[in-house]
C-alpha cells in the first residue's frame, strides 16, 4: 500500500507542478499580462511602465520569473489584492468556509439521494423508475446551474415568499437557523445538477457490480436479498464512486461560482467574479491556483480513502 | 465498429441499413434529440424571417410587454426589444459558436490522443499529464480568466471554450488508440515502412471514428453551456449582439417584474443542450463506445 500511495503522492506533485506552469502562462503570456492594470492609469507613459516593469522584474526571462513566482507561492507569498492591499491568503481564507459550507451540504444531499435513486435504477432496470430517472438525469445535467437558480428564486421568494433570495444571513442576525434558512435555495439548486450526476454514475457502478459471481454467491448462500444489496453490491459499488467524487470536484467548485453570483452568497466563486471585475490579479491568479490545488488533494484524498476501503489495494 | 467490419464481410449493407444504424434510430431519446435540434435550428435561422420585428429595433413604448402581447409572442425586454426576434438570433450566435468550439476541440483532443496514443512513452506520457492538469482547473475559472483577458469577439470566446474542453476528447481518444496500437493492421502497417503520421491518422483514426462522433456530439451540448454561463456572467458574447445566455444577463434584476425574460432563454438552452446530450448517449450505446463522460 505504502508504495501505491507515493506513487500517487508522486503524480499529484508533478500535476501541481503544470498546473502552475499553465497558471504563470496564462497570466504573463496574454496581451495585457501582469501590466495591464497600469496601462489604463490616467497619465501613464510608456517610460514609466517600463520603470514599474523593471521593478516587477518583468524583464527577466521567463523561467527565471516563473521560479521566483512559484517559490514565493510555496512559502506562502501569494502576493497582495490590488483593491485593498490584504494579502491574497488571507483573503481567500475569508471567503472559504461559505463556498465549503454549501459545497459540502448540497454534495451531502446530492450523494444521498442520487445513490438511492441509481441503486435503485439498477436494481430495476429497464423499469419505469429507472427509465425517468435516465430521462430526468440527462435534462438535469443540461440544465444551465444560473437558470435553475433564477427559476428557484421567482418560485420560492418571489412568488410563494418562503426563502431569502440571497446573502448568507439577514444582517443583524447570524445565527445558525439564519444562515441554514438562507443555505436551503443556493445549495439545493448546487445539489439538483449533481443529482443527476450522481444517480447515473451509482447506476453504472450498480450494475457493473450487481452481474458478477460473488453476488449469485451471496444469494446462493441464502442470505437475504437486502443484506445482498446492501452488504455485497452496495459495498462494491462505492469504491468508483469514491474516485468519482474526487473527479467532480472541478465541475462542484465550478457550480459553485456560479451559484453564489445568483444568490451573492459571499465565497470563493463572488470572490473570483469580484475581482475580475476590479482586473485584480492578484486575487484571481490566487483563485486559480487555490482551485486546482483543492482539486488535486481532493483527488488524492479519495486515493487514500479508496487505498483504506478496498483490501486489493490495503493488503497490497 | 467491428460490427461495421463484420457486416461489409457477410453481405454489402449500406450503412443505413446498418446494425448500428438501426440501433439509433431505434434509441426513442436520441430521435428526440434530433428533432428537438433540427426544430430549434430551422425555427433560429428560418423564424426571423416570419416575424414583425428586428432584433436590434428598440420600441420604448412597448417595454416590457408580457409574452402574447400583439404581435411580441414572447414580449419584449427592458428596451422594448422583441424577445422572440432577439431569442431566434441569439441562438444563430450560441448555436454557431457551441459548433465550432466543438470543431476546433474535437480538432486538438483527437491529434492530442491519438499521437499520445500511438507514440507512448514520455512523450505520450508528458502529453496526458498535460491533459490531467487542465483538467484540474474548474473549467469556468479557466475560461473567466481568459474571457477577462481577451477582447470578447465571438470568435475569441469559440478559441477560449475550445481551449478548456477539449481534454476528454483526448482522454477518450488515447485510450481507444492505445488498445489498437498493437494489432495486427498497425503492426503490418509498420512494417511495410509506412511513416508514423500516415499510420496514425489513415491507418488509427478512422478506428477511433467511433469515440470522436460520441465526444463531438456532447461537446457541443457543453459548448454551448459554457457559453450561456460566461455570457451570463458578463465576460462572453455582448450586447447588442445577443446569446442566449447574455439574454439572460439583465433578467435577474428584472424578475419580479418580467419573469419571461428569464424563463424563453434558459428554456431554449436547456432544450438545446438536453437534444445534444440525447444524441450523444444515442450514439454511444449504437456505436457501443465505452465513455464516461457527461454535459458539463
Amino acid at each position: 500500500m505504502t508504495r501505491y500511495l507515493l506513487s500517487r503522492f508522486w503524480q499529484s506533485l508533478v500535476l501541481l507542478l503544470l498546473v502552475s506552469v499553465i497558471g504563470f502562462l496564462v497570466l504573463n503570456l496574454m496581451p495585457g499580462g501582469p501590466l495591464s492594470q497600469y496601462t489604463r492609469t490616467p497619465g501613464m507613459t510608456r517610460e514609466m511602465l517600463d520603470r514599474i516593469a523593471e521593478q516587477m522584474g518583468l524583464n527577466r526571462p521567463l523561467p527565471v520569473q516563473y521560479a521566483d513566482w512559484a517559490w514565493n507561492l510555496v512559502q506562502g507569498d501569494w502576493g497582495k489584492s490590488y483593491r485593498d492591499g490584504r494579502p491574497v491568503l488571507t483573503i481567500i481564507g475569508d471567503h472559504l468556509f461559505a463556498t465549503l459550507l454549501l459545497m459540502g451540504v448540497s454534495t451531502f444531499f446530492a450523494m444521498i439521494i442520487g445513490a438511492w435513486m441509481g441503486i435503485r435504477s439498477a436494481v430495476r432496470q429497464g423499469s419505469l423508475f429507472d427509465h425517468s430517472a435516465t430521462v430526468i438525469a440527462m435534462v438535469g445535467f443540461s440544465v444551465p446551474t444560473f437558470w435553475l437558480g433564477l427559476i428557484a428564486i421567482f418560485i420560492f421568494s418571489l412568488w410563494l415568499g418562503w426563502l431569502p433570495a440571497g446573502n448568507m444571513y439577514t444582517v443583524g442576525d447570524g445565527s445558525v437557523r439564519d444562515i441554514a434558512v438562507h443555505l436551503i435555495l443556493p445549495a439545493a439548486t448546487l445539489a439538483l445538477v449533481s443529482v443527476a450526476t450522481w444517480s447515473q454514475y451509482m447506476r453504472t457502478a450498480t450494475l457493473d457490480v450487481i452481474s458478477q459471481d460473488f453476488v449469485r454467491t451471496a444469494r446462493a448462500k441464502g442470505l437475504t436479498e437486502r443484506r445482498v444489496l446492501m452488504k455485497h453490491i452496495v459495498g462494491n459499488a462505492v469504491v468508483p464512486m469514491i474516485t468519482l467524487a474526487g473527479m467532480q470536484l472541478p465541475t462542484l467548485l465550478g457550480g459553485a461560482l456560479v451559484t453564489e453570483t445568483v444568490f451573492t452568497w459571499p465565497g470563493m466563486g463572488r470572490l473570483f467574479l469580484d475581482s475580475l471585475g476590479y482586473q485584480d490579479y492578484p486575487v484571481i491568479m490566487g483563485l486559480l491556483m487555490f482551485s486546482a490545488m483543492l482539486v488535486l488533494a481532493g483527488n488524492l484524498l479519495a486515493d487514500l480513502a479508496i487505498a483504506f476501503i478496498d483490501p486489493r489495494i490495503r493488503l497490497d | 465498429m467491428s460490427d461495421a467490419t463484420l457486416d461489409t464481410l457477410a453481405a454489402p449493407v449500406p450503412w443505413w441499413r446498418s446494425r448500428t444504424m438501426q440501433r439509433f434510430v431505434g434509441n426513442r431519446l436520441a430521435m428526440l434529440g434530433l428533432v428537438l435540434i433540427t426544430a430549434l435550428t430551422l425555427a433560429c435561422f428560418v423564424g426571423p424571417w416570419f416575424l414583425p420585428f428586428d432584433e436590434f429595433y428598440i420600441d420604448l413604448r412597448a417595454r416590457f410587454a408580457p409574452p402574447m402581447t400583439g404581435a411580441h409572442i414572447f414580449g419584449t425586454d427592458p428596451l422594448g426589444r422583441d424577445l422572440a426576434a432577439r431569442l431566434f438570433h441569439a441562438g444563430q450566435v450560441s448555436l454557431l459558436v457551441g459548433f465550432a468550439a466543438m470543431l476546433m476541440s474535437t480538432v486538438l483532443g483527437t491529434v492530442v490522443g491519438v499521437v499520445a496514443g500511438y507514440r507512448g512513452g514520455w512523450l505520450g506520457a508528458v502529453l496526458m499529464r498535460i491533459v490531467d492538469a487542465f483538467l484540474s482547473f474548474p473549467s469556468i475559472f479557466l475560461l473567466l480568466v481568459l474571457a477577462a483577458l481577451v477582447r470578447p469577439s465571438p470568435l475569441m470566446i469559440t478559441i477560449i471554450i475550445a481551449v478548456t474542453s477539449w481534454m476528454e476528447v483526448a482522454r477518450l481518444v488515447e485510450a481507444e488508440t492505445r488498445t489498437l496500437r498493437d494489432q495486427e493492421f498497425v503492426m503490418a502497417a509498420r512494417m511495410l515502412g509506412l511513416p508514423a503520421a500516415r499510420i496514425m491518422f489513415r491507418e488509427l483514426l478512422p478506428n477511433v471514428v467511433g469515440v470522436v462522433i460520441v465526444a463531438a456530439t456532447l461537446t457541443v451540448a457543453r459548448a454551448i453551456l459554457l457559453e450561456a454561463y460566461i455570457s451570463y456572467l458578463g465576460y462572453g458574447i455582448q450586447q447588442p449582439l445577443p446569446s442566449w445566455g447574455n439574454m439572460l444577463n439583465s433578467a435577474q434584476q428584472y424578475l419580479a417584474d418580467a419573469p419571461w425574460l428569464a424563463v424563453v432563454p434558459g428554456v431554449a438552452i436547456t432544450l438545446a443542450v438536453t437534444a445534444f446530450n440525447f444524441i450523444g448517449n444515442g450514439l454511444r450505446d449504437a456505436l457501443d463506445v465505452r465513455s464516461d463522460m457527461v454535459g458539463a
